[in-house]
C-alpha cells in the first residue's frame, strides 16, 4: 500500500535534503525548527490490465456510446494524441499512446473505416524527430501510417489546413487543423501528467492556430491563472479553454476524448534513491548518490545530457477513461488527486525548488535559462491548490546551473528571446507588447518551425508568461549555483551556495523565515489550507 | 624637452613583435621606442611652422606600430627615425618662441605639404587622402606627420607643420575635445557613406565609438537600426548613449542582424543582412563577421586598419558585396567633426592623459584600453 504524502518538519536529527541541480544533485542542509519537506504520495499501483482496461474505456465510454458503434465505413476518423513534452522522463515501452491508439485502430479496422489519420497534438511545440515518435506510437503505428502521409504532426502556421469552428462571447476564435475539423470523429489519446493538462485544453491548445493561442497564452490571462493546477475557477487559462472547449462542442466534430492517468515511478535503478526520502536511504543508497554525484561532476555535460535523456521512467497507467470530454476529464482529475494532492497547512516564506535537467519544453534537449525559470516559476511554484506554497512576497531558491546554454535546433528562438528580449525587459506584459508581434511573424522561425525541430518563435514567451504568476508573486528569486551573469539576465539573484542565498533572502523575509522545499521530481498538489 | 623616437633597429622590432605578442602594448618597453632630447627640425620651406604640443593621442595604428604588428605596406611610407603621434593639438610658436594660436593637426602630408606642383588629382579635388605623391616632393617618405623623419610628431614638446595642416580651434573648445577631432575626423569621413538603412558596427572602440557618434550626430534619415558589437561594458554604455539601437556581443551579431533583417540563415550565412557594415576593428574575424552579416549587394566599410587577413570571398563573390577602405579625411571633415564632439560632448571619450616620460604606462593603458574601461589615452605636453 503506497503511502500518502507527507510533510516533515526539520529538526536537527534530519539529513541532508536530496536536491536536483540541472544534470546533478546536491545534498543541503536545512535549518531545523523552521523548515519542512513536502514529500510526494508515493506511486499507485499500476492498473493490472492495461489493455485490457483501454478495451473496456472504448467499450464501455462515459455519456457516449461505445467507440465501436461511432464508426462506419466511409468515415473520416482523425486521432490525436499528445506529444512527447510527456510523461517525464519518457516512459518505458510501450507508451501508453501507443496502447492506447492501436487499441482505437483495432476497432476501426474492425469497422471498417480506412480513412484514418493520426495528428500529433503539438500546438506550438517542436516537431518530433522519428525515433520520438516511433517511441510514442511503436514501429507498427508508424510504419502502418507514415509513410502513407496519414501520421503527421499539427501545423499551427499552415493556413490552408487550419478551419476556423466558431467565436466565444468574449471574443476568442477557435481555429484548429482543418482535418480534424472536417472529421466525422475525433478520438483524442490523452497522457495526464498533471492536473492542468487534458479536458478541453486537449484540441483547443494541441490542434489550435497560433491565433487561437494567444488568446489565453498571454501574460494577463497567466497573471491571472491564480491555481495552474488547482480548482478551475482560479485559472484564468482554463476558463478561456472551457469557453473554447464549448465553442468546440456545439459547432466542432464530434470528440470521444480519451484520458489517461500515471502513477508517479518516475525513476529505474540506479536512480531509485531520487523517489526516496532521506532519512530511509540505504547504504546502497547512499553509495549510489555519491557514486552518481561524483562522476557526474567529471562527465561532460553533453554526456550528462545524454545519460539523463536516455532513462525511461518506469511509470505505469493507473486510470483510462473515455467518452466526453468533460466527464471523462472529471474523472480523470480524481485519479490524478488520488496520486498529487496532499494537504499542506499554511504558506511559507521561503520555497526551495531543485529544478531538474529536463520540462516540458525540453524532452532530449538542453534545459536552457528560460525553461530553469519556466520549470520553477511556471511549473514546480504552480504544483498547489488554493494557495500557493509561498507567501505573496516571498522567495523562491531554485537550485540549478543555469548555464547560458541552448539548442540551437529545437530552440532558436530561445537565444534571441535570451539576448534580445531578456536584456531589454523581463516583464511579461512589456515583452508581450514589445517583442512578440515580431517573433510571431519572423519568416525563419516559421520556417525551423514548420520544416525543423523548432518551438514556434513565441514559444520562448509562452515560457516566460508561464511563470507570470510566480514571477508577480514572489518578492525575489535566487538560483543556488547558476552562471551570475545569466541568472542576472533573467532578473533573479545569484547566490553561490543555499547558505547565502538564505542570507540574501534575509532582505525580504527577515532572519527566521520559515522555508519549505517541494521534494521534487515526483508530481504533486500542495493543497494548501 | 623630450620627445619619442620610432627608430630602424630590427632586432628590437623582433622583440617588439614577440612582446606585443604576449602583452598588447609590451613592444613600447622592448621595441625602438625610446625617449630622446628634442632637437630642432629644420623647416622644409619658410612658410612652414613650428608646433608645440598640447596633447596628442595614442591611435591604433601607433599601437601597431608599436607592437610590430603594422603592415610591411608601410614600409615604404614611413622614415626613419620619427616621431610618433598625429592626433595632435598644438599652439603654433611664434618666432619669439611663444605660444601663438592653438590648433589641430591635419596630419596627412599630400602634395601641398610636399610641394609639389601642379597638385595631384586627388589632391587638385581636395581629396587628400588619396594623394598620389604621398612619398615624394620635398619631404622624406611619410603618410602622415607622426610617421616622417622630416615633421616630427606630436609625442614631442615640438614639431613642424605646414600651414595647410593647421585648423584654428574655437577658444571654448577644451584641448581634451580637441584632440579628438583627427579621429573624429576619420569616422566623418565613414560616416559620409551611411545611408540609413541598417548598419552594423564592429567594434565599440575610440573608431567605433566615434564613428556611431558621426552618424547619430548629423543623420536624421536613420530608416534602419545601427547595431553595434561591444565587448566591455563601458563601451556598451556608450553605445548605447551615443546612439545606437542595439548593442550586443560578436557573438550576439549575427542573431540580431538576422531578426532585425527578417533574414532567414543557410548554414551560418545570413540570406538579408545589413545593408552597410563598418568594420572598426580590422582583423580577419571581424571582416569574416562583416561578411557574414552583410546583405547582398551592400558594402562592407573598412575603417579600422586591417593587417594581413584570411578571408572565404566566395560570399562576397556571390552575394556581390563590396569591401571599401575608409582611410583619413578632408579638410572639411575636421569642421565636421567639431561640429560632432560639439553635439555628443566628446572630451568625455578621453578616459587619461600621461606624460611622455610615463610612455610605457600610457601605451599599456592604451592596449587594454577596452578592458580598462578607458577609451582613448593621450599624452599631455602641457606641464613643461
Amino acid at each position: 500500500m503506497p503511502r500518502p504524502g507527507f510533510v516533515l518538519e526539520v529538526d536537527r536529527s534530519t539529513p541532508s535534503i536530496l536536491f536536483w541541480r540541472g544534470e546533478n544533485f546536491s545534498l543541503e542542509k536545512l535549518p531545523a525548527g523552521r523548515s519542512r519537506v513536502i514529500y510526494p504520495p508515493e506511486p499507485l499501483e499500476a492498473l493490472s490490465d492495461i489493455d485490457g482496461a483501454i478495451r473496456n474505456a472504448l467499450l464501455n465510454p462515459i455519456d457516449q456510446d461505445p467507440l465501436a458503434t461511432q464508426m462506419f465505413p466511409g468515415m473520416k476518423l482523425t486521432i490525436a494524441f499528445d506529444d512527447v513534452s510527456l510523461p517525464l522522463p519518457k516512459m518505458r515501452r510501450p507508451d501508453v499512446r501507443q496502447r492506447v491508439i492501436e487499441a482505437v485502430l483495432d476497432t476501426a479496422a474492425q469497422a471498417g473505416v480506412d480513412d484514418v489519420h493520426i495528428i500529433a497534438a503539438l500546438g506550438l511545440h517542436r516537431r518530433m524527430h522519428e525515433y520520438e515518435m516511433r517511441h510514442a506510437l511503436g514501429d507498427r503505428v508508424y510504419d502502418a501510417f507514415h509513410g502513407r502521409g496519414m501520421l503527421y504532426q499539427h501545423d499551427a502556421e499552415d493556413h490552408d489546413n487550419l478551419s476556423v469552428i466558431g467565436t466565444t462571447d468574449h471574443g476568442e476564435v477557435l481555429e484548429i487543423n482543418k482535418r480534424a475539423a472536417d472529421s466525422d470523429l475525433v478520438v483524442y489519446v490523452n497522457i495526464n501528467s498533471v492536473a492542468m493538462d487534458g479536458g478541453w485544453k486537449s484540441i483547443t491548445t494541441g490542434l489550435a492556430s497560433y491565433r487561437c493561442l494567444s488568446f489565453h497564452h498571454n501574460p494577463e490571462t497567466l497573471e491571472n491563472t491564480k491555481s495552474l493546477m488547482g480548482h478551475r475557477h482560479q485559472s484564468a487559462l482554463h476558463t478561456s479553454v472551457w469557453r473554447l472547449g464549448q465553442v468546440l462542442k456545439d459547432h466542432g466534430p464530434k470528440i470521444f476524448q480519451i484520458e489517461t492517468t500515471l502513477n508517479t515511478d518516475m525513476f529505474p535503478s540506479p536512480f531509485e534513491f531520487i523517489n526516496k526520502r532521506e532519512w530511509e536511504w540505504t547504504a546502497k543508497d547512499r553509495a549510489t548518490f555519491l557514486g552518481t554525484t561524483k562522476s557526474l561532476n567529471r562527465t561532460p555535460i553533453k554526456l550528462a545530457r545524454k545519460i539523463f535523456h536516455g532513462i525511461e521512467g518506469p511509470h505505469q497507467m493507473t486510470s483510462v477513461q473515455a467518452g466526453e470530454t468533460e466527464a471523462v476529464h472529471k474523472i480523470t482529475l480524481e485519479h490524478v488527486h488520488r496520486q498529487q494532492l496532499m494537504e499542506v497547512q499554511g504558506q511559507t516564506d521561503i520555497l526551495t525548488l531543485g529544478i531538474p535537467f529536463v520540462s516540458p519544453y525540453n524532452p532530449d534537449g538542453v534545459m536552457n535559462p528560460v525553461l530553469v525559470m519556466c520549470m520553477g516559476l511556471g511549473y514546480l511554484f504552480n504544483m498547489y491548490r488554493n494557495k500557493p506554497l509561498v507567501r505573496e512576497g516571498g522567495v523562491v531558491i531554485m537550485t540549478h546551473p543555469c548555464y547560458r546554454d541552448f539548442n540551437p535546433v529545437h530552440h532558436p528562438s530561445y537565444i534571441d528571446f535570451f539576448e534580445q528580449v531578456l536584456s531589454d525587459t523581463t516583464n511579461p506584459a512589456e515583452m508581450s507588447r514589445k517583442w512578440e508581434k515580431q517573433y510571431a511573424e519572423d519568416e525563419w522561425y516559421r520556417h525551423l518551425y514548420r520544416t525543423g525541430n523548432a518551438y514556434h518563435g513565441v514559444h520562448p514567451f509562452y515560457a516566460w508568461y508561464w511563470g507570470a504568476h510566480g514571477l508577480k508573486h514572489a518578492g525575489k528569486v535566487i538560483i543556488v549555483g547558476g552562471d551570475p551573469p545569466t541568472v542576472r539576465r533573467l532578473g533573479f539573484t545569484p547566490a553561490s551556495t543555499m547558505d547565502d542565498a538564505f542570507e540574501i533572502a534575509s532582505d525580504v523575509v527577515g532572519r527566521s523565515p520559515t522555508i519549505t522545499h517541494l521534494h521534487v521530481p515526483a508530481l504533486l498538489i500542495a493543497d494548501v489550507q | 624637452m623630450s620627445r619619442l623616437v620610432f627608430s630602424r633597429k630590427p632586432a628590437r622590432f623582433a622583440l617588439a613583435r614577440v612582446a606585443g605578442a604576449i602583452m598588447p602594448g609590451a613592444g613600447a618597453s622592448v621595441g625602438p621606442l625610446a625617449i630622446e632630447s628634442d632637437e630642432l627640425l629644420p623647416l622644409p620651406t619658410p612658410d612652414w611652422v613650428r608646433l608645440r604640443p598640447r596633447l596628442a593621442g595614442i591611435c591604433g595604428s601607433d599601437l601597431a606600430l608599436i607592437d610590430g604588428t603594422a603592415s610591411a605596406y608601410f614600409d615604404p611610407l614611413v622614415s626613419y627615425p620619427f616621431t610618433p603621434g598625429h592626433e595632435v593639438v598644438a599652439d603654433v610658436l611664434n618666432a619669439d618662441g611663444s605660444a601663438g594660436r592653438r590648433v589641430a593637426l591635419v596630419p596627412v602630408l599630400s602634395c601641398i605639404t610636399r610641394g609639389i606642383d601642379p597638385l595631384c588629382t586627388a589632391c587638385a579635388a581636395g581629396q587628400i587622402n588619396l594623394c598620389e605623391r604621398v612619398a615624394f616632393g620635398h619631404l622624406q617618405p611619410g603618410l602622415q606627420s607622426g610617421f616622417c623623419s622630416d615633421t616630427g610628431g606630436g609625442w614631442s614638446h615640438e614639431m613642424i607643420a605646414h600651414p595647410s595642416q593647421l585648423v584654428d580651434l574655437p577658444a571654448d573648445l577644451s584641448d581634451e575635445a580637441a584632440v579628438l577631432i583627427e579621429p573624429t575626423a576619420c569616422a566623418a569621413h565613414a560616416a559620409a557613406r551611411y545611408t540609413g538603412d541598417e548598419t552594423v558596427i564592429l567594434g565599440a572602440g575610440t573608431l567605433g565609438l566615434l564613428t556611431l557618434a558621426a552618424i547619430t550626430a548629423r543623420n536624421g534619415n536613420r530608416r534602419g537600426p545601427i547595431v553595434v558589437t561591444a565587448r566591455y561594458a563601458e563601451q556598451k554604455r556608450l553605445a548605447k548613449e551615443l546612439g545606437a539601437d542595439v548593442v550586443c556581443t560578436s557573438d550576439e551579431l549575427p542573431r540580431w542582424v538576422r531578426s532585425s533583417t527578417k533574414s532567414l540563415m543557410i548554414g551560418d550565412q545570413l540570406t538579408c543582412g545589413a545593408r552597410h557594415v563598418i568594420d572598426c576593428v580590422g582583423s580577419t574575424e571581424s571582416m569574416k563577421q562583416a561578411l557574414q552579416v552583410v546583405a547582398p549587394g551592400g558594402e562592407v566599410q573598412l575603417v579600422g586598419m586591417p593587417s594581413n587577413v584570411s578571408l572565404e570571398l566566395t560570399s562576397l563573390w556571390h552575394r556581390e558585396v563590396a569591401i571599401r577602405g575608409c582611410y583619413a579625411y578632408s579638410h572639411a571633415d575636421f569642421h565636421t567633426a567639431i561640429d560632432i564632439i560639439r553635439h555628443h560632448d566628446l572630451a568625455r571619450l578621453l578616459s587619461a592623459t600621461y606624460a611622455l616620460s610615463d610612455y610605457t604606462d600610457a601605451i599599456a593603458h592604451a592596449a587594454s584600453a577596452g578592458r580598462r574601461g578607458a577609451v582613448k589615452i593621450a599624452f599631455d605636453m602641457r606641464g613643461n
